[in-house]
């Protein structure tokens, strides 16, 4: 008798075959799922010749300390080849808390670099010209003033506001569920995201204001699926505002993007991206009648994430890296922020962001990977489980709206969060009872093992420096202005007219953001977390 | 046989971290080993932490930490449960913790120290017979 063969069920709950072949593409239609890159649905690819003709961009997420040490990090990987920007804010920016709060101690400068007025953003983007360099702001609860701290620093370049390119994470919803850096209560939050979108449609096209993380679920436990499904869910939330405003589909929903996760099985995260790539234009072309091809293009950004990284044996994890880099060109990302082998530790250090920015060089410069475009299209495998991806994601979603009332309601209720802290919770029991296997975790370990990574190191003396500065700033500018702005956002906040431009009169006068987090806060109040457990 | 009464713990998220997932892991375990487990949510202040532990009776405050400012807030923490004569108590924290603060943690009077990738059986024993011991 023949050996029992193991059985394989992926993260995701889908059951994996021993071997494929041309029965598992019998209810795939050739030209109407698959089709040919750079055409509808775009299951190959959103361009025709993909990396032949434009290589994925290289992004990595950095920030740290005060601007001008941030700015020389920058420099330093844009002299090593990168060719664009992904800014990381301090805890105290993300919430709206000026260096100088009592909450920020601690905090300032430690996971991003210290914003508190323009003057910072001033700094931060001296000598990088951002009429070349696209620049991503990984920031949510304050993204529309930040936004408009860009938008303004811009302009002092010379850079005129419809010419603006680059992108702001500005995805609240998703911060409710993984990561927590939100402010206001649910309703008013989504509002200022519909206030961003609709500014920029207007006023800067070529700036995507919101680029919707599935990341953040995915780093928070959830399963591709959920990832893809509770993305898509919000996505249509943003949608819907915009349309709200009197915007047309294709006026605007092509300047929203994804920032997506890498993480697990190999061909479970291929499939992942090309179904959800599929499944987004049809809903952008079947839902909401969008017209122009660029709108049913999901655009993503994908390159790895901390959460398959392993503080055991972390030398392993620049392999993992590696791997993940060749997942995201197997996907047809449009650009790549790899993480850094370091990351399950501290944020970067200078060597091991190296390490990642050439990762993502080789395989591009060396490996031939853009030579030819989605070279696992038409894999029996690959295919079979991508059209399964779609119909549970398809699912997924349906449940958010049909069961949980959608996902505004589902996300104030806790429902989305205790359903990703149910599936991290099977992972992670998973990982420790050996059933999932993880390498030097629960497979191969070393008794004697090293942790001998080298940290990014922090020093506490940034606060002062930034308290320091920002009195100097205020101390500098015209009292009267900043009050009258401010009473501008407040008036705009409360009668519900677009905030964007009091915002950027406000960030123009060198209000600091906890000037202007305040005066909001005075208007739409402060969310009241709901744990469902 | 005597009633063994039932292990209360305070899983508490201080400062302005909001990665949780490791907050919310460890609660669904130890309500899975039988405790009963309070996690209030996040961005907890330290003077919160005291006030939820004194109000929930609790036996144990476990501290998820991930920012980096597990030092300056467990010292913070044992400072105010002193004063408010609730050194009874047994802290533990968890998080991204690097080994080398280990030592000044326990230095602090926090019993248990749980970096990422521990095992809940870890966790789990250690709350057991470190309560038994200290308050039961």
């Amino acid at each position: 008798m023949a050996d029992k063969i193991r059985e394989v069920v992926l993260e995701s709950g889908i059951p994996v075959k021993p071997v494929y072949g041309p029965e598992d593409l019998g209810a795939i239609d050739l030209d109407h799922d698959i089709g040919k890159p750079g055409e509808f649905p775009f299951t190959r690819g959103i361009h025709p010749f993909m990396y032949r003709q434009r290589p994925f961009t290289m992004r990595q997420y950095a920030g740290f300390g005060m601007p001008h040490e941030t700015n020389q990090r920058f420099k330093f990987l844009i002299e090593n080849g990168q060719n664009a920007l992904n800014v990381a804010f301090d805890l105290p920016t993300q919430m709206g808390l000026d260096s100088g709060d009592p909450l920020a101690e601690g905090e300032v400068g430690r996971v991003g670099m210290a914003v508190d007025t323009l003057a910072d953003m001033e700094v931060a983007f001296a000598g990088i010209p951002l009429d070349q360099i696209s620049v991503s702001l990984t920031i949510n609860a304050v993204a529309a003033p930040i936004m408009a701290m860009y938008f303004v620093v811009a302009e002092k370049q010379g850079v005129p506001l419809n010419q603006v390119r680059g992108t702001a994470q500005n995805d609240i919803l998703k911060e409710y569920i993984g990561r927590g850096a939100w402010i206001f209560p649910v309703e008013p939050a989504v509002r200022l995201i519909g206030d961003t979108i609709e500014f920029c449609a207007r006023h800067a096209p070529k700036y995507y204001p919101v680029s919707v993380c599935g990341y953040h679920i995915r780093e928070s436990g959830a399963h591709p699926v959920q990832e893809i499904a509770y993305a898509y869910a919000i996505a249509k939330e943003y949608i819907k505002r915009g349309l709200e405003r009197g915007l047309g589909i294709d006026d605007f929903a092509g300047q929203i993007s994804f920032n997506l996760d890498i993480y697990g099985n190999f061909f479970e995260q291929i499939a992942k991206f090309r179904a959800a790539r599929r499944l987004w234009a049809r809903i952008m072309k079947d839902e909401f009648g969008a017209q122009s091809p660029s709108t049913m293009m999901m655009k993503m950004i994908a390159g790895g994430g901390g959460g398959g990284l392993t503080i055991e044996q972390p030398e392993n994890n620049i392999v993992r890296g590696a791997y993940y880099a060749l997942i995201s060109a197997l996907s047809g990302t449009q650009t790549m922020a790899l993480c850094s082998y370091d990351e399950a530790y501290t944020i970067p250090t200078e060597k091991a962001a190296l390490i990642s920015l050439r990762t993502m060089q080789i395989l591009i410069e060396e490996m031939g990977i853009g030579d030819t475009v989605d070279p696992l299209g038409g894999s029996y495998y690959v295919e079979s489980l991508t059209s399964e991806f779609e119909k549970r994601i398809a699912a997924e979603i349906k449940r958010v709206d049909e069961e949980w009332g959608g996902i505004v309601e589902a996300v104030s209720a806790g429902i989305v969060q205790g359903e990703v802290a149910r599936q991290a919770y099977r992972f992670e029991r998973g990982v420790q009872d050996g059933s999932i296997p993880k390498v030097g975790v629960n497979r191969f370990r070393m008794e004697e093992e090293s942790r001998d990574v080298a940290l990014h190191s922090y020093d506490p003396k940034q606060a002062e420096e930034s308290i320091r500065r920002t009195a100097e700033v205020v101390a500098g500018r015209d009292a009267d202005a900043v009050q009258s702005a401010l009473e501008k956002v407040r008036v705009a906040a409360k009668d519900g007219q677009n905030t964007m431009p009091a915002l950027i009169e406000a960030v123009r006068a060198y209000a600091t953001i906890g000037e202007i987090t305040k005066t909001l806060k005075e208007v739409f109040g402060e969310y009241a977390e709901q744990v469902k457990l | 046989m005597p009633h063994k009464p039932i292990i209360r713990v305070l899983i508490a998220k201080p400062g302005l971290d909001g990665h949780d997932r490791g907050a919310r892991l460890v609660t669904l375990a130890l309500r899975d080993a039988g405790f009963e487990v309070i996690y209030p949510g996040l961005h907890q202040t330290v003077e919160k932490i005291v006030e939820t532990a004194l109000q929930e009776d609790v036996n144990v405050i476990g501290l998820s930490i991930l920012s980096g400012a597990h030092l300056p807030i467990a010292k913070k923490l044992m400072n105010q449960l002193r004063e408010a004569g609730m050194d009874d108590k047994l802290v533990v924290v968890g998080g991204n913790i690097p080994e080398q603060d280990i030592p000044a943690l326990k230095s602090l009077g926090v019993a248990g120290v749980f970096p990422s990738s521990s095992r809940f059986e870890e966790i789990v024993a250690f709350i057991q017979s470190n309560v038994a011991e200290k308050q039961m």
